[in-house]
């Protein structure tokens, strides 16, 4: 295993500015997540890892190593494509060792080692059979069976989850994360899925318009998201997040927003300094909304948009006067109508506030 | 559900216009199959009387029409292979390689092969022969047909491997594969009906063709099935035309084998220009 | 800098090594001599064989002279016989053959169907001597199939080969090449939703207005790419030439069997490279349309 870094990495196909220009750092043995919509660069930046595009700038690092201009076949390296590309030709056993006939191994031994992969893999039984013949999800471990048979520096996954149903799918993230915490490889994961990364990932990189937004372990990125990006996209369903106009008076930031109604916050340095501009965000997750009580101070109400009852908890929606919508998530029983006007209370050490940029502002207890 | 009476006729009708089209389009050739069963036949329709092969046999002992087919098979295979493996390559590296105007060769290539007909090429083709030393050689009509068969075979094997995955050559070369490794391990098998297609079709253009031969070869010992049926039945007075559609026969079942063998393996793809 | 990609473009370079020879020797070059050829008085023995001169025009001038021009056994007589001949057995003879022949197919039983695609595919299939021979056979004055058929008609025989030798080849040629239009119009009304039809059928169309109204609108980018492929096929094509050999007395002699017999038959290489310059003239105005039609295809396939 070994680390990977990326130094002032830049990437473009011919006008199109794919990546502009990364920098990180991953240490040996962890799994690090790349997360974004699609067209966010992720892909082209696990493809620089493989050494299946060159860089147009910049190094790439793997074990200490400049391989930036190395061949993928000298990177020492496996990983799990999109469409798994088995070969259609080859019987699961000769695709799972292929990698080892490459380096010149013996029938034999590529087919004990094959057979030893497959069955961790549950799959054992089907060598004889031909990537045609068999579902799916044992398509999926087949590549990734192909991917394991020998030892990598680095694993790398392309989507490697998205062409499965929804419960195959969710049976297989759980195994990888059971591979991972046995081999505690080190693995580079692409994905637009968050729920995929926060599952699998000791960090994950946040990605928007080829520039990484924020790159830290799951739960720091859903307890403290560096930008409105990354807190819209991480979350399902994602942070509500509403537009305010604020003001420090008698020593508190006054907020004001249609439909919100909000006890003076504290204030201190980073919230002074991003309060000059007038405009803030607030940010607050949907399981942090209740329905509100008499006496709550913290209030943002609207009329009932939607009740989705998910089995142990609702998704209440509602309309703000200025069309913003507010999503809570309920675990009570409580009875709403529709056309009601309906209010959620919320605490204020659970939101969380961006200034005018976007950027989140540090909460008190970060101040150095 | 009944059928309304009208809707009933017009179908008839349909079908009644149809079978006569067909008929008229076998009738030509009815006589062609039906004469090399008959030992007696002449150029006239007629039922064998006693179903014979007797003509086969008189075929399979004449040496001539023998060497001929000999003839067909050496120009055939050896375009073939000459098309087969110079087209694979060509076409694998327009599809995968980076080469600067790849798609402008490919445009200039369907250009050329379509301008520079047989007929318009004839002259300058039999120059370039002659000047290479090659007429009434064996080689001249492989190479010949390898030029001019070339372009369409890279055209249509550049549409099958750009529509395969390169995911397939990626996986190979993270899994420590060397290029050429990623081409003969994967590349090339997974190609391997779009090479099939294009070689049965250059085989049957091959065997088929006449124009070529007749204009590069002299003696009658190199001569391919084609020229020698033509031979037959233009000069040599009256022909032993049992005997010389049964040679057609013989002479055109490998054509029918590979067509059934296309359509039973791959369904009927309709591959636009693949005859020319 | 280096950039990665599936085959470097040194070894792409030695792939397309010998497909680059081949076809730069035996396309390319003959492309480019035969416009050398045609301005000079190559022929095939004496003197000229291998040191000829240069002659400017003067095959083109023979070629276009006035006073010859229309004559039977001339350049332009031939080139006239040419046009009419893929008019009639191209554009009007496989092109609307083909598309009748598929629309037929749309309707009648799969037996029908199948034994009507069989026997015309197998004239496309049959290499071309074979089918020369066969016609040969079918049309012979004695004993040919068709007179036969005639006879048993009680209608006169023909020997047609004499009389109307013309005709013979722009029916022999629709024949032969019907089944590429028809499998290219089969392929093109598969392709249509059936629903089109079956909406059709509920508003209570008729066959001939289906065909008209919804198939023919949304298979014109087939129609047209299979009129210019035939064209230029037929334009070019030595066939007849087995069932004929350009006669009687030049009446069949397609541009094709003129360039042979000037080229080989009278041994006047420069005046038949002349004339293989102007068929490729010709080719080239097909296919530069073709190629253009068939770029922009892709933005108009919805």
């Amino acid at each position: 295993m070994a680390s990977v870094e990326f130094q002032n990495v830049s990437k473009s196909f011919g006008t199109f500015n794919a990546v502009p220009d990364i920098s990180f750092n991953i240490a040996d043995g962890e799994f690090v997540c790349l997360l974004g919509p699609s067209g966010c660069g992720k892909t082209t930046s696990l493809r620089m890892i493989a050494g299946l595009e060159t860089p147009t700038s910049g190094k790439v690092l793997i074990g200490g190593k400049d391989v930036t201009n190395l061949h993928p076949k000298d990177r020492q390296i496996s990983m799990v494509f999109q469409d798994y590309a088995l070969y259609p030709h080859m019987n699961l056993a000769d695709n799972i060792a292929y990698p080892l006939k490459v380096r010149g191994k013996g029938e034999a031994e590529r087919h004990a080692r094959a057979k030893e992969v497959a069955d961790v893999l549950k799959i054992g039984d089907l060598l004889k059979r031909l990537p045609s013949q068999i579902s799916g999800g044992q398509q999926q471990r087949t590549s990734l069976a192909r991917a394991l048979v020998y030892p990598s520096q680095v694993y790398l996954f392309d989507e490697p989850l998205s062409n499965l149903d929804a419960k195959l799918r969710l049976e297989a993230r759980g195994f990888l994360n059971h591979l991972q915490r046995d081999i505690g490889m080190t693995a580079v994961y692409v994905t637009h899925d968050q729920a995929e990364a926060m599952a699998l990932a000791t960090r994950v990189a946040v990605m928007d318009k080829g520039r990484i937004a924020q790159f830290a372990p799951p739960l720091e990125i859903y307890r403290r998201p560096a930008t409105t990006f990354v807190a819209n996209f991480v979350g399902n369903p994602p942070m509500n997040l509403i537009s305010i106009r604020v003001e420090v008076a008698e020593n508190k930031l006054q907020v004001h927003a249609d439909g919100i109604k909000v006890e003076g916050l504290t204030v201190y340095s980073h919230i002074a300094e991003a309060a000059k501009a007038k405009a803030m965000t607030l940010g607050v997750r949907p399981e942090h909304l209740r329905i509100a009580h008499t006496g709550d101070i913290n209030v943002i109400s609207g009329t009932l948009f939607a009740n989705e009852n998910m089995g142990p908890e609702s998704l209440v929606t509602i309309e703000r006067p200025d069309g913003n919508r507010v999503t809570a998530r309920i675990f009570t029983d409580d009875v709403i109508k529709t056309g009601d006007i309906v209010e959620f209370s919320f605490d204020e050490q659970h939101i969380t506030l961006f200034d005018s940029t976007g950027l989140r502002v540090p909460a008190l207890g970060e101040i150095d | 559900m009944q059928v309304p009476v009208q809707v009933y006729v017009r179908r008839m009708g349909f079908s009644a216009i149809a079978a006569i089209l067909g008929v008229v389009f076998a009738l030509p050739l009815i006589w062609f199959i039906s004469a090399p069963f008959n030992a007696r036949a002449e150029l006239g329709l007629a039922i064998p009387q006693a179903f014979s092969i007797s003509n086969f046999s008189a075929v399979f002992q004449n040496t001539f029409a023998m060497r001929a087919l000999l003839n067909s098979l050496i120009q055939a295979f050896g375009g073939v292979i000459l098309v087969g493996v110079s087209a694979t390559l060509a076409a694998y590296a327009l599809s995968r390689s980076s080469i600067p105007g790849k798609s402008a060769v490919t445009y200039i290539l369907l250009l050329f092969s379509s301008v520079v007909s047989g007929s318009a090429a004839m002259v300058p083709i039999f120059l370039i022969i002659s000047a290479a030393g090659l007429i009434n050689t064996h080689l001249a009509v492989i190479l010949v047909f390898a030029g001019g068969l070339l372009p369409t075979a890279m055209f249509i094997l550049r549409d099958f491997i750009d529509a395969i995955p390169r995911s397939y050559e990626e996986s190979a070369m993270v899994a420590g594969a060397s290029p050429l490794q990623a081409f003969f391990d994967v590349a090339l098998p997974v190609i391997r009906p779009g090479i099939v297609v294009v070689v049965v079709w250059a085989f049957v253009n091959i065997w088929g063709s006449f124009l070529i031969p007749f204009i590069l070869l002299r003696s009658d010992n190199l001569m391919p099935a084609s020229v020698a049926i033509y031979s037959f039945y233009s000069e040599a007075g009256t022909p032993v035309v049992t005997l010389l559609a049964a040679y057609s026969l013989i002479y055109s079942l490998p054509v029918i084998a590979l067509y059934l063998f296309v359509n039973w393996k791959f369904g009927f793809r309709f591959f636009g220009g693949i005859k020319s | 800098m280096k950039t990665f990609s599936l085959l470097s473009n040194r070894a792409g370079a030695l792939f397309l090594a010998p497909a680059a020879a081949l076809i730069g020797v035996f396309v390319i070059i003959p492309f480019f001599w035969v416009i050398v050829v045609s301005f000079t008085n190559r022929t095939l023995l004496g003197s000229t064989a291998l040191n000829p001169d240069f002659v400017g025009f003067q095959n083109y001038i023979a070629l276009f002279n006035p006073l010859t021009f229309f004559s039977r056994g001339q350049f332009g007589f031939s080139l006239i016989l040419t046009t009419q001949f893929v008019l009639l057995s191209a554009l009007v003879g496989q092109a609307l053959l083909g598309l009748i022949l598929a629309w037929l197919s749309q309707t009648v039983s799969p037996k029908i169907k199948s034994f009507l695609q069989t026997a015309v595919i197998a004239a496309w299939i049959l290499p071309e001597v074979v089918i020369g021979f066969a016609w040969f056979a079918f049309l012979d004055f004695d004993n040919g199939t068709l007179n036969m058929i005639l006879r048993g008609l009680g209608l006169p025989p023909g020997d047609w080969l004499l009389q109307n030798p013309f005709w013979v080849i722009v029916v022999f040629n629709t024949w032969r090449g019907a089944a590429f239009s028809m499998m290219l119009f089969n392929s093109a009304f598969q392709s249509i939703p059936p629903s089109y039809f079956q909406a059709a059928d509920v508003a209570g169309a008729s066959s001939l207005q289906k065909l008209r109204d919804i198939a023919l609108p949304l298979i014109k980018g087939h129609v047209v790419t299979d009129l210019i492929l035939i064209t230029m096929w037929t334009f070019n094509v030595f066939t007849p030439f087995l069932l004929t050999n350009g006669g009687p007395s030049y009446r069949t002699e397609l541009l094709s069997i003129y360039t042979y017999r000037i080229a080989f038959k009278d041994f006047e290489f420069g005046k038949g490279a002349a004339v293989g310059v102007i068929i490729m003239l010709i080719n080239l105005a097909f296919a530069l349309v073709y190629l253009r039609m068939a770029r922009k295809k892709p933005a108009e396939a919805d």
